[in-house]
């Protein structure tokens, strides 16, 4: 075998089934949308039980992240993701997922080392990144949007 | 060449060392799977009766060795030695499952390909007459392997068309030397492979990494036996999935050379396209148990007389993944027979 990487690429390229990117979009949409739609309910529900707007968006992210953990715990959440895709990821509770799914399996490592340690390790860029986008933000606020 | 080596790198055994037992077993998947009834055991759960997964790949490796060990009626004890290998860090499963067996013990790393690693060096012990009965042994289970190298379990995430399925399994061989009428299976040639790497850097394509490699080493043991795939009744490469399997027949096809009829991939005999594996299985303990559950038999009453196991394994880490370096590919081929007159 006489073969250069990028001759091999081209022949991997040839023999690799491309993800069905048609399908994936579909349950994307269909499932993060009734994630939206679910959220939009428990908005309504703070609302209707006397929760301002505020409180109200408050209290639908927090009831949003306790499906999404209690689901993660059940072992329900990765099997609805599996055909979601981006659809469960995007809204808040990939975001619970993403800390409680290492929150879990790590306690085999006890709760400092292991739970404590690792729970964030997938969402932990997520945060680091966020929290010096939103300070960069606000830098650029004071300095350009005092007019 | 000298002494006991033919052609360029296969190691030719002067007294072929024989495999006197075996033993498969595996989890829930594997027994879902088309080899289900041909395992010696299996667990109907992922944690195999323990408290973690790696206990739980520890407790499959000792299942397998206890098992094999019982049916050549010999104790643990009475083994010269124990090579054995796994996926974990420095090897955990294998060290952790030889611990108070009193056994001298060695730990090998080859990724997917190390029961190919384990027997060969195993065989080469025995012929060299260094040792007389000689254990090898090689597990994976699919969540320590998940949790080492991916995501946790319990992750919301996809796996592309070409990521493969960690098998939760073990296999374990006997190994006694040429004279043992009893035993069943003689190992007549190794060749241990070199490193291939051909730039492939999706840690989801191993099939694509690790084919050069497959390709490297059986092209060398056939031209260094001077036979061809016609003299086998098969040539089971470890776990080279759809892809990677696809990618060698074509590999050889550009030398003229037809091995699709005769190749078979244990990545794909041990599961089947209804479990969602993908691309099919793969670990250390996908070629170890199709050896031990499906070949070995077959090798044992006649239905096959000559076959090549050429197990396949892509060397990288995660650390080495996430610097961006591509997968370096390795695969060590053994020419295994039956015992029984032609």
């Amino acid at each position: 075998m006489d073969m250069t990487p990028q001759e091999y690429e081209q022949l991997v390229e040839k023999h690799c089934k491309p993800s069905p990117l048609g399908k994936d979009m579909l349950w994307a949409f269909v499932i993060g949308g009734a994630i939206c739609t679910l959220g939009q309910g428990i908005s309504d529900f703070w609302k209707a039980v006397g929760l301002d707007e505020k409180d109200a968006a408050a209290a639908t992210s927090i009831t949003l992240i306790g499906l999404s953990a209690l689901l993660t715990g059940l072992h329900l959440y990765e099997k609805l993701a599996k055909h979601a895709g981006a659809g469960t990821l995007v809204p808040i509770t990939g975001f619970s997922n993403s800390v409680a799914s290492p929150a879990l399996e790590f306690k085999s490592e006890g709760f400092i080392l292991g739970t404590g340690a690792k729970m964030f390790t997938i969402a932990g860029p997520v945060i680091v990144y966020g929290i010096s986008a939103s300070i960069l933000y606000g830098i650029l606020l004071v300095i350009f949007g005092a007019a | 060449m000298i002494g006991k080596r033919m052609g360029i790198g296969t190691i030719q055994f002067e007294r072929p060392p024989r495999v006197r037992a075996w033993a498969a077993v595996g989890g829930k998947k594997e027994k879902q799977g088309p080899l289900g009834s041909e395992f010696d055991h299996l667990f109907p759960d992922t944690m195999c009766e323990e408290t973690t997964w790696e206990k739980a790949e520890m407790h499959l490796q000792k299942v397998a060795v206890g098992m094999a060990a019982n049916k050549c009626k010999l104790p643990i004890a009475a083994f010269d030695m124990i090579i054995a290998g796994d996926l974990l860090g420095q090897c955990v499963a294998s060290s952790y499952a030889a611990r108070g067996t009193q056994v001298p013990y060695l730990g090998v790393y080859g990724a997917c390909s190390t029961m190919a690693e384990s027997l060969g060096l195993a065989a080469c012990m025995v012929d060299g007459g260094f040792a007389q009965r000689v254990c090898a042994v090689a597990s994976s289970h699919f969540c320590t392997a998940e949790r080492q190298y991916r995501f946790p379990l319990a992750y919301g995430g996809q796996r592309t068309p070409t990521a493969q399925w960690t098998a939760t399994a073990a296999g374990a061989c006997i190994l006694t030397p040429a004279a043992d009428d009893c035993a069943p299976v003689r190992i007549t040639h190794v060749c241990f492979g070199k490193v291939c790497d051909l730039g492939i850097t999706d840690a989801n394509n191993m099939g694509a990494a690790m084919a050069p490699a497959a390709y490297d080493t059986i092209r060398t043991l056939l031209s260094d036996t001077g036979t061809h795939p016609e003299d086998y009744d098969g040539i089971f490469t470890g776990d080279l999935g759809k892809v990677g399997s696809a990618l060698l027949c074509e590999l050889f096809e550009q030398d003229g050379i037809h091995i699709a009829q005769k190749h078979e991939d244990c990545g794909k005999l041990l599961f089947d396209d209804k479990q969602d594996i993908h691309a099919g299985g793969s670990g250390c303990g996908c070629a170890a148990s199709v050896l031990c559950a499906h070949l070995l038999p077959r090798l044992s009453d006649g239905r096959y007389q000559r076959i090549i196991l050429a197990a396949t394994g892509a060397l990288m880490s995660p650390t080495s993944v996430q610097q961006g370096e591509s997968i370096p590919g390795i695969c060590h081929a053994l020419i295994l027979e039956s015992g029984k007159k032609r």
